[in-house]
């Protein structure tokens, strides 16, 4: 059985792209055959991020017409053998991608045993954001702690449970997760971002977890190695935690509490 | 209670400020989120049947649906202009 994730917020800039590769890489990593997809149809980056920017051939919209076949455009990860990345296309736009071809896409994939297909919707609530979401078996929200994250998180559920595949034929839900991104606790202590249980309160959702804000996301993204590899680091060991969790393991939350010094030993409470 | 507590500032911070305007906000656009399609064409046909009598204008109606437990109000709210002399 082939499981399909789109990992969709709304707004742009919360960490999706960033996600899509660590969760990929954690699936695959973990053994399961996983393909990532960029739906970013006009904008892609999902290959930068993977680090798999000069092997691109083919894209999903040359899938699309016909004019490459999906292994053809199919990129085998460097790092991990159970991982392919399906890139978007540069130079199309976003209204080149169709619900027939994309569910072709998926058809196959699930033909070639993939377990898990990770779809990175693009910003926004358009074509190539509906169509990441449209088939999807599970949905991860990737939201911050920050207002209009929250809001654009609220709109996208309702996106969700009433536009998506599921939805229109009256099957189960799509399964909604809630990922919150570049979390600090040290704000949340001192009231200047919102708490994951004020998140949580608002937007009701299953929390699959909390990633810090991190400097080794830009480090990651810099040297296009899903931050998941770099597993010193605490967005690297939450991305981990995320995966093991939706694959049924039990994992403690981490990195919603802060990390105490010295000080903090002899003055915190508890 | 830690020591550093006593220091704390009481004044209402940000962070509860953003949470409060959020889940006003968010239950706003929920209650829009939820209502029937048919809702802006009935909306737009009151206004034709009561501009048939009275000179309104297009927003001075408002058509909302209000779900609790037991029941389903649909309330409709026209304003009418002040009277012309």
């Amino acid at each position: 059985m082939t499981r399909i994730i789109v990992v969709t917020s709304g707004k742009g800039g919360v960490g999706k792209t960033t996600t899509s590769a660590a969760i990929a890489m954690g699936f695959a990593q973990k053994g399961h055959k996983t393909a990532v997809i960029d739906f970013d149809v006009g904008l892609r980056n999902l290959d930068l991020i993977m680090g798999c920017e000069r092997r691109v051939v083919y894209d999903i919209v040359n899938v699309i017409y016909g004019e490459a076949t999906l292994n053809q455009a199919l990129i085998r990860d460097k790092h991990c053998e159970q991982l392919y990345i399906l890139p978007a296309s540069q130079t199309r736009d976003k209204d080149a991608l169709s619900q027939e071809g994309v569910g072709q896409i998926l058809e196959e994939l699930a033909a070639k045993d993939f377990e898990y297909v990770v779809c990175d919707s693009p910003a926004g609530i358009e074509k190539g954001a509906h169509l990441a979401m449209y088939f999807a078996d599970d949905a991860f929200v990737v939201t911050n702690p920050e207002v209009a994250s929250v809001r654009d998180s609220d709109r996208m559920l309702g996106i969700l449970s009433s536009k998506s595949r599921r939805a229109e034929q009256g099957l189960e839900p799509i399964k909604e997760y809630l990922l919150l991104t570049r979390y600090s606790p040290e704000r949340v202590r001192i009231g200047e971002m919102l708490s994951v249980a004020d998140v949580q309160d608002i937007l009701s959702l299953h929390l699959l977890g909390v990633i810090p804000e991190s400097k080794s996301v830009l480090t990651a993204s810099n040297s296009g190695m899903p931050v998941i590899l770099d597993e010193k680091s605490d967005a690297g060991q939450a991305y981990a935690d995320i995966v093991a969790r939706y694959l049924g393991e039990d994992k403690p939350h981490r990195f919603i509490e802060e990390k105490k010094g010295l000080f903090g030993k002899f003055f915190g409470s508890k | 209670m830690s020591l550093l507590d006593y220091f704390k500032i009481t004044k209402a911070s940000s962070a509860s400020v953003a949470k409060e305007r959020l889940q006003i906000l968010v239950a706003h656009e929920r209650s829009f989120k939820n209502q029937p399609s048919y809702l802006p064409q009935l909306q737009k046909e009151l206004i034709d049947v009561i501009k048939k009598y009275v000179n309104i204008e297009q927003d001075a109606i408002t058509v909302r649906l209000e779900q609790d437990e037991h029941q389903e109000t649909l309330e409709v709210n026209i304003v009418l202009p002040e009277k012309s002399r």
